[in-house]
C-alpha cells in the first residue's frame, strides 16, 4: 500500500517535469545563433575551464556534516522510544551527545569552523 | 472534525462496485497523481503572487495591479510567458546532468510535499516514519542544485551551487535537531499521530521552553534551508547573476523557481504541523463554547491559515534583513545553532523523562 503510493508520487514528479518541459518545447519559438550557446558571463568570454579546482573549505564542512548527519540517523529511533526507556535512555544518550559536543569542540579548536 | 478518509473510502467502494479491484486501484492512483500535480501548481501560483504582494507591502509599493483585479491574473500571465520562452541549450554544458537536475529538484520537492497532512485523513504518504522520510526526501534537493551548478559549465553557477550545498547541508542539522526535540516529546514519527497528540494543546505550548527554542531554531534553519531571506547568497543577484540557475532559461528555470517556492511552503507546513497543531483547531481548556465554534472550521482551513501565517513571517524576515556573508552563515550554524540545538535536545529529554511537560 505504502510502496504503491510512493511509486505513484515519484511517477507524478517525473510526469510533472516531463509535461511542463514538453509543453514548453512544443509551443516555444526556436532560433539558432552561435552566441546563444556561450556561457552567460555578462558578455565577457569565459577564461579557461569552469571545471577546476575548488576551495577546500566546503569539503571540511561536508566532512563535519557527515559526522552530525549519522548522529541524527542514530538519534531518531532512540527519540521514538525514549519515553519507555526513562532515565536509562537519558543517561545513555547524554554520553553520546557529550562525545559529539567534544568532537565539535575539537573541530572548533583546530580551526575547521573558520572560513579563511 | 470531518474525516476526509470517508470520502476516499466512498470513492473506493463506488469504483469497486462496477469494475475489478485492480482497475479501480489504478484509477485511484492516477487521480492521486493528478491531485498532487494540481495542488502543487496551485500552491506555487499562490506563493508567487503572495511573495510579490507582500514584498510590495513591505516596500510601501502596490505590487502588480494592472493585469486583472488587484493584479491577480499577473501570475497566470507569468506562467504563460515562461511556457513560450525558448529553452536554450548550452554548447559546453554536460547535457545529461544539465537536463537531469530539474527532475531531481522537483522530485525532492514533491516527495516532501505529499507527506504533509492537509486535513484529517487528507494526506498521501502517511508512513510511520513520516517525519524522518520527509527529512530524507527533502535533502535530495541539494543533489539537484549541485548538479545544476556543476553541469552548466559556468563559474557563477559553480560558485552558487557550492555555496548552496555548504549552506543546505549545514542547516539541515539544525532542522533535524529541532524536529528531534518534538519527536522526543511525542514518541512517534507519524504525521497523523503527531497532529492527534496536539488535540489538548499545541506542542509549542506543551513543550515548555525547549519547544519554543526549537521553533525559533527551526524557523531560522528552515529559512536557510530553502536559500531565502537573509541567507539567499547562493543566488545573490548582485554578485552571481542568478547563482546555480544562471544557465537555465524558459521552463527549465521555471521549474527551479516553482520548487523553491513550494519548498518554502513545505518548511512552513511542517512548522505548522509539528509546532502549531496542523489541522487541529485552537482549543482553550475551560471555554467549551469557544472550542465548539472552533470545531466547525474545517481542518484544511486551519492548516493553510497556520502555514500561510508562517510563510508570511518568513517573507517579512526576507524583506527586512540584509544578506549575510558565507562565513557569517557558517558561523551562525556551527558555533551557535548546533550547540544550542544539542543542549536544547538534552533539556527536552530531561523534561520528558521526569514528566514535567503538560
Amino acid at each position: 500500500m505504502y510502496f504503491t503510493l510512493l511509486v505513484v508520487v515519484i511517477l507524478t514528479a517525473i510526469a510533472l517535469v516531463a509535461v511542463a518541459l514538453g509543453i514548453a518545447r512544443a509551443i516555444s519559438p526556436r532560433s539558432y545563433n552561435p552566441q546563444k550557446g556561450e556561457a552567460y558571463e555578462c558578455g565577457i568570454p569565459t577564461r579557461g575551464q569552469s571545471w577546476m579546482q575548488f576551495k577546500v573549505g566546503y569539503y571540511l564542512f561536508a566532512i563535519l556534516f557527515l559526522m552530525f548527519d549519522v548522529e541524527t540517523v542514530f538519534l531518531f529511533p532512540w527519540a521514538a522510544v525514549v519515553q519507555d526507556l526513562g532515565v536509562y535512555g537519558l543517561v545513555s544518550i547524554f554520553f553520546f551527545i557529550v562525545v559529539l559536543i567534544l568532537g565539535l569542540a575539537y573541530a572548533w579548536k583546530k580551526g575547521a569552523l573558520e572560513w579563511k | 472534525m470531518f474525516d476526509f478518509s470517508i470520502v476516499t473510502q466512498w470513492i473506493h467502494s463506488m469504483l469497486t462496485s462496477f469494475m475489478p479491484e485492480g482497475l479501480a486501484v489504478f484509477i485511484e492512483c492516477v487521480a492521486i497523481g493528478v491531485c498532487i500535480m494540481l495542488a502543487y501548481a496551485v500552491i506555487a501560483i499562490i506563493m508567487i503572487f503572495m511573495e510579490r504582494k507582500v514584498c510590495a507591502a513591505f516596500q510601501c509599493r502596490l505590487g502588480p495591479m494592472r493585469v486583472g483585479p488587484w493584479g491577480t491574473i499577473q501570475v497566470f500571465a507569468d506562467v504563460f510567458k515562461m511556457l513560450i520562452k525558448e529553452i536554450i541549450t548550452i554548447r559546453h554544458a554536460d547535457n545529461f546532468l544539465y537536463n537531469l537536475a530539474p527532475y531531481i529538484v522537483i522530485l525532492a520537492s514533491i516527495l516532501s510535499f505529499s507527506c504533509l497532512p492537509f486535513s484529517k485523513g487528507m494526506e498521501v504518504l502517511d508512513f510511520n516514519v513520516g517525519i524522518f522520510f520527509l527529512m530524507a526526501a527533502s535533502s535530495i534537493g541539494v543533489v539537484g542544485i549541485l548538479l545544476a551548478g556543476w553541469s552548466s559549465n559556468n563559474k557563477y553557477s559553480l560558485i552558487g551551487a557550492m555555496r548552496s550545498g555548504a549552506q543546505m547541508i549545514s542547516y539541515e542539522l539544525s532542522v533535524g535537531l529541532s524536529i528531534l526535540t518534538i519527536v522526543v516529546l511525542t514518541d512517534t514519527m507519524q504525521f497523523s499521530e503527531i497532529v492527534e497528540r496536539q488535540a489538548d494543546g499545541w506542542f509549542l505550548f506543551k513543550g515548555h521552553i525547549p519547544a519554543m527554542i526549537a521553533f525559533i531554531i527551526y524557523l531560522i534553519a528552515g529559512n536557510a534551508e530553502v536559500n531565502r531571506g537573509p541567507f539567499d547568497l547562493p543566488e545573490a543577484e548582485s554578485e552571481l547573476t542568478a547563482g546555480y540557475h544562471t544557465e537555465y532559461s524558459g521552463m527549465h528555470f521555471g521549474l527551479f523557481y516553482v520548487a523553491e517556492f513550494v519548498n518554502l511552503f513545505i518548511i512552513a507546513g511542517v512548522a505548522a504541523t509539528i509546532f502549531l497543531g496542523g489541522w487541529m483547531p485552537l482549543h482553550i481548556p475551560g471555554l467549551d463554547g469557544f472550542n465548539t465554534v472552533m470545531d466547525y472550521i474545517p481542518g484544511f482551513v486551519w492548516f493553510f491559515a497556520k502555514s500561510f501565517f508562517i510563510v508570511w513571517l518568513l517573507m517579512w524576515i526576507k524583506w527586512t534583513f540584509p544578506r549575510l556573508r558565507i562565513d557569517q552563515i557558517l558561523t551562525l550554524e556551527w558555533k551557535y545553532l548546533v550547540p544550542i540545538g544539542l543542549c536544547n535536545l538534552l533539556l527536552m529529554v530531561i523534561i520528558v523523562v521526569f514528566k514535567l511537560h503538560f
